[in-house]
């Protein structure tokens, strides 16, 4: 009698185990797969630039130090290591592309190109796709790092060598301050 | 919260199944009463016709719905890149697969999704919503239309939708064949002089089903509706992070004027009456003001 009671203890440990361990290897997965979500976004942006410097210098009087900017925020992004330091290139090619947009506005020609309005939709798209990747690697992240901490995953996780996951802080423009009017 | 709206929405789809097919039985009895004088033929007929029509749209509601509401397939992001785009950018952050992309040519701006199920789903949006918001705006409303999916609404409304259009048809069949059910009565009346009290009650019964089934398919219609309304805008916030996008769309989708050619019964499922009734009572959608204080209240 004794021994059922504590082979069906055991067992249910076991269960339980089994279950937290297999859904903590799930979530680290989501924050694994959302992050190759922001690189492959990334990866997009890239390819699509030299696109969109070309169409651009053909205006011949274009400003060349925004097409400069623009060029080399892209080879930073290339050379940079690591999440944080990759997103934070990534940010400051998001602010080239910004400013290279807004000088594009005083281009009648250019801005009724039809191969430009692509290139600015394909870019706008993949920014706001690299937006939202960055949103929902900080999700899959959180609920991560929340299973890391909370009772009984930690145990588990502590067994089993488990490492947080670290968020990816938001760009500076967004953490302004928001101005308040009334 | 979203687990206990999704288990609480799974709920209430089963539910409803189960009124709305009492209310078929029910009105069956009294269509049947009128014009075959039988209560069994017209009970039993109703909810055959009732349970092969709930399985045709369970199995085809995409292609059914879209046809009532006139919706034509993008099946690339080419062909309106602004709103396929935003669809994938709000499906992703949402963690839902890739739903159908529909748009329907109306110069009113209005969305709605349908399915029944994430895998299933798929969202349309009129050719004025695109003329008319801004990719913020955009994004907010197909924001509000992936939470639907995400909360399975989808499936509630679009199994409401079935039923409420099953009903409408039954009361109509009724309704038309009133006057000559009528006359058979009068002539059975003749012909076997019976005590004329029951059947009188009876008829009278058949008519407040008739005139209630309705009344009924609209109330349940709206009791499933209104609230997750205020739910999917939440949620909508939560994927976009951007209140004010939102509420702009929202007065922006208020001061439109109503869709031309909308099927009434696919009513509930946009994000704002497309018909813009002025009665409150059978209201399908809370009040955009109402919507705009919970949401500047975030």
């Amino acid at each position: 009698m004794t021994l059922l009671i504590v082979i069906a203890i055991i067992a249910v440990i076991a269960i339980v185990w089994i279950s937290v361990y297999n859904g903590l290897v799930k979530s680290r997965m989501q924050t694994k797969e959302s992050w190759s979500q922001i690189d492959v976004q990334l990866k997009r942006r890239n390819d699509l630039i030299p696109n969109l410097v070309n169409t651009v210098k053909g205006y011949a009087d274009f400003e060349k130090s925004t097409l400069q900017a623009v060029t080399d925020a892209r080879a930073n992004v290339n050379n940079a290591q690591g999440p944080a330091a990759t997103m934070a290139a990534s940010d400051q090619l998001s602010d080239a592309l910004t400013h290279l947009f807004a000088v594009a506005e005083a281009y009648p020609d250019l801005k009724a190109s039809a191969n430009f309005m692509k290139l600015q939709e394909e870019l706008t798209n993949t920014e706001n796709k690299i937006a939202y990747s960055r949103q929902l690697f900080n999700t899959t992240t959180a609920s991560y790092n929340t299973k890391l901490q909370t009772f009984p995953s930690n145990i588990i996780a502590g067994v089993h060598h488990f490492e947080p996951s670290e968020f990816i802080a938001a760009p500076e423009s967004e953490k302004a301050v928001p101005t308040v009017k009334f | 919260m979203l687990y206990e709206q999704i288990q609480s929405n799974k709920r209430r789809t089963v539910v409803l199944l189960v009124g709305f097919l009492i209310l078929v039985g029910l009105v069956g009895a009294a269509v049947g009463y009128l014009l075959l004088e039988s209560l069994t033929i017209g009970v039993v007929g109703a909810l055959v016709i009732g349970a092969v029509y709930i399985v045709i749209m369970v199995s085809n509601s995409t292609q059914v719905v879209m046809a009532m509401n006139h919706g034509t397939e993008v099946t690339q992001a080419d062909q309106a890149p602004e709103l396929w785009h935003t669809v994938e950018d709000m499906a992703m952050v949402a963690q839902l697969p890739m739903p159908r992309v529909f748009i329907i040519q109306d110069d009113s701006p209005n969305a709605f999704a349908t399915g029944n199920s994430p895998k299933t789903a798929a969202v349309a949006a009129t050719s004025g919503l695109l003329a008319l918001m801004n990719r913020q705006e955009l994004e907010g409303v197909i924001g509000h239309e992936m939470s639907h999916v995400r909360n399975y609404d989808i499936r509630i409304s679009t199994i409401a939708l079935a039923l409420t259009a099953a009903i409408t048809m039954l009361t109509n069949l009724g309704n038309n064949w009133w006057l000559f059910g009528v006359d058979t009565g009068r002539d059975r009346d003749d012909r076997e002089n019976n005590s004329g009290g029951g059947q009188i009650l009876t008829v009278v019964l058949s008519f407040l089903i008739m005139l209630l089934a309705p009344l009924a398919a609209a109330v349940i219609q709206m009791a499933i509706s209104r609230n997750r309304e205020y739910l999917a805008d939440a949620g909508s916030v939560e994927l976009t992070r951007n209140p004010q996008a939102l509420i702009a769309a929202l007065r922006k989708l208020a001061a439109a004027p109503p869709m031309q050619d909308v099927d009434a019964s696919s009513a509930a499922l946009y994000i704002n009456d497309p018909m813009k009734k002025s009665a409150h009572l059978f209201d399908t959608h809370p009040p955009i003001a109402e919507r705009i204080a919970r949401l500047e209240k975030m």
